[in-house]
């Protein structure tokens, strides 16, 4: 999809994005990435350093929340920028469904040079899991 | 023991360079759900421009996380990584990050400040080509908590 500048505006909501984060997710994402911190993976372990189980990587989290605006736009190429703050753990029970995550996207901010804010959020069970969370885009 | 106010400022180059290989790209991509055909698709990412498969925006963790674990596990910083959680990050691009860049790292330490029995320290890698032009700045912010 090619975004121009007349379809922007500041309140437009990006479709939002559902997912239901596995085990077996957390397990391709550590070996994609090369981090095996064993919180993300063995249960024991989690729960001995207090949390309530295994958790998700909070870079898988914030990697998915992406999609909402690479979706749009059709790739990340005209990114210039994208922060999130980790606010709550995604806990991933040993079942079929997993974690559920719902992440959703805002148009905040248009500057004249081009440059759009998206502001976006990503909940799971109640709770925020990302906070200050945005991507700044370079709009042709 | 908690990180070291001294280490502020203190600096690491990565040894060698890291190649990034487009399988790697394409596995990263899936397992983020990254479904770009530019980070997938070899023709794609040819017809929009590129010479080869582009890096998912977040990649560049894979890169920074290896030379992060050796900078902070330094007895220099001395952070307890049993006590660590990830606070924050941030990723601010020059140009997208492709197959067949050859990176070359550089991370300081920007910041360590106590916040009540906990510390936060932010760490910046610079990720440069390999024409020495810088490709991606990387901020980690992690939190050390009190014992």
């Amino acid at each position: 999809m090619t975004i121009d500048r007349s379809m922007l505006a500041i309140g437009k909501e990006l479709p939002g994005i559902t997912l239901h984060v596995t085990r077996k997710d957390l397990i391709r994402y550590a070996g994609a990435s090369g981090d095996f911190n064993v919180i993300h993976w063995n249960e024991r372990v989690a729960k001995e350093v207090g949390l309530p189980n295994v958790i998700a990587h909070g870079m898988l989290t914030m990697g998915q929340a992406l999609n909402v605006v690479t979706r749009w736009l059709g790739s990340s190429v005209s990114i210039l920028e994208y922060s999130v703050r980790f606010s709550n753990p995604v806990v991933v029970p040993d079942d079929a469904t997993g974690a559920t995550v719902e992440f959703a996207g805002i148009i905040s901010e248009i500057s004249e040079n081009g440059k759009i804010k998206i502001d976006l959020t990503a909940t799971s069970d109640g709770k925020k899991v990302l906070t200050r969370a945005f991507a700044i885009v370079q709009i042709p | 023991m908690a990180v070291k106010t001294t280490s502020i400022g203190l600096s690491f180059d990565s040894a060698e360079t890291y190649l990034v290989g487009r399988e790697k790209i394409r596995e990263f991509a899936t397992a983020v759900g990254e479904q770009s055909a530019l980070c997938h698709s070899l023709a794609s990412a040819r017809a929009h421009g590129y010479d080869d498969l582009v890096a998912p925006l977040t990649f560049p963790i894979v890169i920074t996380l290896k030379l992060m674990n050796h900078v902070t596990s330094s007895e220099q910083v001395g952070i307890d990584w049993s006590r660590v959680v990830h606070g924050e990050q941030r990723f601010v691009y020059k140009r997208p990050v492709i197959a067949g860049d050859e990176l070359r790292v550089t991370t300081v330490i920007e910041d360590v400040k106590a916040l009540g029995a906990h510390h936060s320290i932010v760490l910046r890698g610079d990720l440069y080509d390999a024409a020495n032009l810088l490709v991606c700045s990387v901020w980690t912010n992690l939190v050390e908590r009190g014992e």
